[in-house]
């Protein structure tokens, strides 16, 4: 066996290795049968229909749609101001500035949720939706400034003086000019913010306050006591968001840009 | 329309003094050349004036009123930049259109002035196109009729034809002073590239490191440099150090090394003072070379061809003559010189001007 035989025989069993147990989960959540398992007893949609049924599952849904894009909400009107002031204007400090905002990728998640929770005790507030929107916010903020930043830095600034010469102040600039250019970058990001918050878990758990569920820690609270099939169809529902979003918001994108430039 | 005053403006940027104290006058309506290598300051006068920087010191009057403390979009200024600056995401009637959003003009006046426009800018029809689809000349085009429509005070060009091909930017230059006399605005045209400063400009003003170092017609430039600067920046030139020997009424003679005893008229030596030893500016295009003798009178002198750049119909010619080599730039007449000819090199004293020794 030579060598790239070797390397094509590793890498899908990698392959497989990552994504069999998503694929499985996928098959699975169109098993007829009640005990999730193989081999499959027939096709079926009935745990679509519970899953509809299921009060704190479309609950937890409400919820994790909401707080996505208010999430992307949050996050992109901050990123696009931090981008801004840090691609246009030079000030003291930038790059501690810069650091700081990029830092909660760094940092481990566990970290920063605990952090969070030990500051807000400090004041004195309890958990709220608030705080899991406020928490969200931040670990979602590294993404779009850096998707936005990217975008700017190709903007010329000579769109924005010319804009400026020709009698628009600079909020009237910024409308005109600078956010239609940096539509697909805000699009991508806000994007980015809500898949980032649709699926967190790790820190939503430390954040949620008691009696709410998103998507992801209604699941885990659902495993602790068996694998139903629902559930199969519920990470079925949650693969087709995470993935289907950003692919379709990608063509979107394309679509749009070869219509104008 | 209005005249622009600039004084006694500097600009720093940190501890770097981009431009040092200068007074500059743009007169009503003319078109003024700011000229000189990168980095002498000349784009950000028009940054200045523009309102896209702020002067360190000194005042910028426009129309006689200060207006260092008015923001740039309350200037009515014309801006045209090197790489057109067109609105990508908006079409050419749009971009035309722009600046006259913020002064009140209705629909239907917006959409009269934008086809008058592109008539000025010989480009009509072309109002719902994306600046993509258009060539960089019809986009430079589209840029002035952008700049032009709001009827500016001021006309502002940042290096308009730079980004353009050789043979467009000749033809670009034309269109754009005929766009310029046409309409009247007192214009301000950035650019480092001479041959464009001396076709288009009513005055020049050549800067160097931050400093002015001459202000005066394309004729007067290019005919009396002020400086060795000038002299060099503007086409190639020999500069030769020459004793003055005497001064006539109108005339002075200067003693110059190979070519003997050379008269010059008085007012090609103004930038001479009385100053005892000079530097005569030999225009390359101005030293001849013949393979005979030269013309009885002339000044001449004898040299060896050591190299020739050739370019077509024209060639440059350097010139060993004794210990020094000179620049030559002739037409071609039949054949052009080979290297290594012996050649009579022959100066028109009516074609040089002469400095004072600055050391």
């Amino acid at each position: 066996m030579n060598a790239w035989a070797f390397i094509r025989f590793y890498t899908i069993l990698v392959y497989t290795f990552m994504f069999a147990p998503i694929i499985v989960v996928l098959i699975l959540a169109f098993n007829a049968s009640q005990f999730g398992g193989f081999p499959i007893e027939g096709f079926s949609l009935r745990w679509f229909g519970e899953l509809f049924q299921n009060e704190a599952i479309m609950r937890a849904f409400r919820t994790s749609f909401i707080l996505g894009l208010m999430t992307a909400l949050v996050a992109t009107t901050i990123g696009i101001l931090a981008a801004l002031a840090l691609v246009r204007y030079q000030f003291r400090g930038k790059d501690w500035i810069t650091t700081f905002l990029i830092s909660p990728v760094l940092v481990p998640e566990t970290v920063l949720a605990v952090g969070l929770l030990i500051f807000l005790r400090w004041l004195h507030m309890p958990r709220s939706f608030g705080l899991l929107l406020l928490g969200h916010s931040i670990i979602a903020l590294p993404f779009v400034v850096l998707v936005v930043q990217a975008r700017l830095v190709g903007i010329r600034r000579e769109y924005e003086e010319a804009a400026r010469s020709l009698g628009a102040s600079p909020v009237q600039t910024f409308f005109a000019v600078t956010f239609p250019l940096l539509m697909p970058a805000i699009f991508a990001g806000a994007l980015f913010a809500f898949t980032i918050s649709f699926d967190n878990i790790t820190a939503t758990i430390f954040w949620r306050p008691s009696g709410m569920e998103t998507v992801p820690t209604q699941i885990f609270g659902m495993l602790r006591h068996s694998v139903s099939p629902e559930i199969n169809a519920l990470g079925f529902v949650m693969i087709c968001i995470t993935v289907g979003v950003p692919l379709l918001a990608g063509g979107l994108a394309r679509y749009f840009s070869r219509k104008k430039v | 329309m209005a005249r622009v005053e600039l004084k006694q403006i500097t600009k720093s940027f940190g501890s770097f003094k981009a431009v040092h104290e200068s007074d500059v006058l743009f007169e009503e309506g003319s078109f003024t050349t700011l000229l000189g290598p990168s980095g002498c300051g000349k784009t950000t006068i028009l940054r200045m004036v523009s309102g896209l920087e702020s002067p360190t010191s000194g005042d910028i009057m426009i129309g006689g009123k200060r207006i260092n403390d008015v923001p740039i979009h309350k200037r009515n200024l014309g801006l045209v930049f090197q790489n057109y600056a067109l609105f990508p995401h908006r079409t050419i009637a749009e971009n035309i259109a722009f600046g006259l959003k913020y002064r009140g003009v209705s629909k239907a006046d917006a959409a009269q002035k934008v086809k008058d426009a592109l008539e000025i800018v010989r480009l009509p029809g072309v109002e719902d196109r994306y600046p993509s689809q258009l060539s960089g000349g019809q986009q430079q085009r589209i840029a002035m009729a952008r700049a032009i429509v709001i009827e500016p005070d001021v006309l502002l060009l940042d290096e308009p034809l730079s980004a353009l091909d050789a043979n467009l930017r000749e033809d670009m230059r034309v269109e754009l002073k005929a766009i310029q006399h046409r309409i009247g605005v007192t214009s301000i045209f950035v650019t480092h590239d001479q041959s464009e400063a001396l076709a288009m400009s009513d005055r020049i003003i050549v800067m160097s490191a931050g400093r002015i170092e001459q202000v005066g017609a394309p004729e007067e430039v290019y005919n009396n440099p002020a400086s060795e600067f000038v002299a060099n920046f503007l086409g190639a030139s020999n500069i030769v150090a020459v004793d003055v020997k005497g001064r006539g009424a109108d005339d002075v003679t200067l003693e110059v090394p190979h070519f003997g005893a050379v008269t010059l008229h008085a007012n090609r030596a103004v930038n001479l003072g009385d100053a005892a030893k000079g530097k005569l500016v030999i225009r390359a295009e101005k030293l001849h070379l013949s393979d005979g003798a030269a013309p009885e009178g002339a000044v001449s002198t004898k040299g060896v061809v050591e190299a020739v750049d050739y370019q077509g119909q024209l060639a440059r010619y350097f010139v060993r003559i004794g210990d020094v080599q000179f620049q030559a730039m002739n037409m071609i007449d039949g054949a052009p010189f080979a290297q290594g000819a012996e050649v009579s090199v022959v100066l028109n004293p009516d074609d040089c001007s002469v400095l004072a020794n600055e050391a």
